[in-house]
């Protein structure tokens, strides 16, 4: 039984599952126990003891061979956390210039089948920074995206990928796609705001630009709170106020009029009537806010209590 | 007012808290070493033991020995670098270092240390930018400037390091939202938020914060449920109980949480009969849910517990007892 994802072997054992310690071929290794303190161990594997007593005695000696790599195969197979055996591989695999290619396709299957593991991801990037070869980046996050749009490693790895190799065409598409399936998907926001900060750039124009692609996603679904993070961001990040923008003012008042009563919006509403001076109009739509039950009571009143300090000062 | 990801307490669940419940939970973790979980930790050993050592202390319990505790940290130790590893014979890694000074600190043997070896393999991990790898193998996030920090706090030596480098790149991975990832650019997460916020603590730079915008974003992780998640429409969880509850306590925010509606939220993710907490009601508990339901509670002022700072998640007492230098807000 040899365990393969994607074509890729990720378990070495022989078919019969022989363990390290009846191999002829590792009789020349001495494996080195667990230390697990007096308990007597029986609660977990033969198989894991097998492979870690061999693992520790490979790492002790500092074997770097090929048989050593297939172990640490079945080391991180058994525990793909430990960040120890995953350093043990690198070393081994660049003492032995082992086929990177083949290693990409490993962590490929890894991957796949342990999205959120940091060593696994850790181990990529340094593949790809050995190698030079990003060709495969994007199409490896967009896969594990895919099956978890928020998944915090992907991210991370595409954004490197895209900045370290400079992949940023493409990317405000494929932030567009995302969004059309979950148009909640916060990492899409964020990820979209990094690209236009390393494209275009806060010019005017592109925040124009940016805040009608806000607005028309908040206009669907005005409870979410990632456009109106993004918009909000945008306007105050680069020094604007919201009243430089009438295209977001007149959204906010046109949702207040058609009474949709969404907290983000109302709260920027009270923000643009205390920016123009209309102190009892600001508290009075914090106020409002109040009127529903809500988790946010505390901190309309906070608003409130500073307008009213304002006023009396 | 329309979050569209949450969880809805069923009435029957656990609404006192079960603290003996708690402590034998964390005891008996500790001490069952032939455990599946137990054994498949190894690779962050030091940290589960600073998460049961810290949590028994908020619980007024001294039961674990500090001789052993001792033993075990010292034997995570690597006197060529002056790191520590998660366990015997892991690499060294500025997470499980901090964890190892936060754990000498526990137990009052903070002299075993080569103090200016471990600085040094602290200070050895930061770059030109300001930021710090984790280990020698160049990954950087914000996780380990916090690491960093309060380790060289702890030590009584944080200027061996260049804090105001730190603290750029620090402010360099704000976000838009006001908010914190881990390296320029990425997400907003509370568990980054906190890193940072107590990395600003620590370097008495909290005035570089908008913390009426940052602290907006916080109080926004309070979902209905009245737990708190990490980032905008994903499911509650106790931890964040910790890192958003924390961050908004440093930057004198934390009242704008709804307080009774978190703390039944945390009440209902313990486990009545193993005792423990788990992310949310229903779910399995672990000793690292059961450290930051307990910290989260000693924050929102439960008198059983012990007071628990804020930055370094360690008794307050302790940390007056060191002479710590943080940065709060009133």
């Amino acid at each position: 039984y040899q365990r393969r994802v994607r074509g890729v072997k990720l378990a070495m054992s022989d078919s019969d599952g022989m363990l390290y310690s009846e191999r002829e071929d590792w009789h020349d290794v001495t494996p080195i126990p667990l230390p697990c303190g007096d308990v007597v161990q029986i609660m977990y594997s033969e198989k894991f003891k097998d492979v870690y007593s061999y693992m520790a005695a490979i790492m002790d000696k500092k074997e770097y061979s090929t048989r050593a790599f297939e172990l640490t195969t079945d080391a991180i197979d058994l525990n793909a956390a430990n960040y120890t055996v995953w350093h043990y591989r690198r070393e081994i695999l660049r003492h032995l210039k082992l086929d990177l290619a083949a290693e990409v396709a490993f962590t490929d299957a890894v991957i796949e089948e342990q999205p959120k593991n940091y060593q696994v991801w850790h181990h990529r990037r340094c593949l790809i920074e050995m190698s030079g070869d990003s060709s495969k980046e994007l199409e490896l996050t967009a896969a594990t995206l895919r099956k978890d749009a928020k998944n915090y490693h992907a991210w991370d790895h595409r954004q490197w990928a895209v900045s370290t190799h400079g992949l940023w065409s493409g990317e405000l598409e494929f932030v567009e796609q995302l969004l059309q399936e979950d148009l909640r998907n916060n990492s899409a926001w964020n990820h979209r705001y990094y690209v236009v900060t390393n494209t275009d750039g806060w010019s005017k124009e592109v925040i124009l630009r940016e805040l009608e692609y806000a607005v028309s996603y908040i206009t669907r679904a005005p409870n979410n709170e990632s456009p109106w993070n993004y918009a909000t961001g945008m306007i105050k990040g680069n020094g604007y106020s919201f009243l430089d923008f009438k295209v977001f003012v007149e959204m906010c008042e046109d949702l207040y009029e058609r009474n949709v009563r969404s907290p983000f919006g109302m709260k920027v509403l009270a923000e643009i009537h205390e920016a123009k001076g209309d102190y009892s109009k600001a508290i009075e739509t914090y106020e409002q806010l109040k009127e529903s039950p809500s988790v946010r009571n505390v901190y309309w009143d906070y608003k409130v209590r500073n307008i009213r300090e304002l006023m009396s000062s | 007012s329309g979050f569209h990801k949450d969880v809805s307490l069923k009435p029957d669940l656990p609404s006192q808290l079960y603290l003996s419940k708690h402590q034998q939970f964390l005891l008996s973790y500790a001490k069952n070493q032939s455990s599946y979980e137990y054994v498949m930790s190894e690779w962050l050993r030091a940290s589960g033991v600073y998460w049961c050592l810290t949590a028994l202390k908020l619980l007024h319990c001294d039961e674990l020995k500090s001789d052993d505790i001792e033993e075990f940290v010292l034997s995570c130790y690597h006197p060529a670098s002056g790191g520590f590893g998660a366990s015997p014979n892991h690499d060294p890694h500025l997470l499980y270092t901090l964890s190892s000074v936060q754990i000498l600190a526990l137990i009052d043997r903070l002299d075993v240390l080569d103090r200016e070896k471990v600085i040094s393999f602290v200070t050895g991990l930061q770059q030109p930018d300001g930021s710090f790898f984790g280990d020698e193998w160049g990954e950087v996030d914000t996780r380990f400037t916090f690491c960093a920090f309060a380790t060289l706090s702890l030590l009584g030596s944080l200027q061996s390091c260049n804090v105001n480098a730190g603290v750029n790149f620090v402010l360099q991975c704000r976000n838009f939202d006001g908010a914190f990832g881990c390296v320029p650019g990425s997400e907003s997460h509370a568990g980054q938020v906190f890193c940072c916020v107590g990395a600003l603590s620590i370097a008495q730079k909290l005035d570089r914060l908008d913390c009426d915008q940052l602290g907006w974003w916080l109080c926004e992780r309070q979902l209905p449920s009245g737990g708190l998640n990490g980032r905008p429409e994903k499911l509650p969880d106790v931890c964040y109980s910790w890192w958003v509850l924390a961050s908004l306590k440093i930057i004198g925010r934390a009242h704008w949480l709804d307080k009774d509606k978190l703390v039944k939220f945390i009440l209902a993710s313990q486990d009545e009969e193993t005792g423990g907490f788990a992310d949310r009601p229903g779910d399995m508990v672990d000793p690292f849910h059961t450290l930051f339901g307990l910290a989260g509670l000693s924050l929102l002022g439960d008198s059983h517990i012990a007071k628990v700072n804020p930055v370094l998640c360690l008794p307050q007492s302790l940390v007056d007892s060191l002479g710590v230098k943080l940065d709060m807000v009133s």
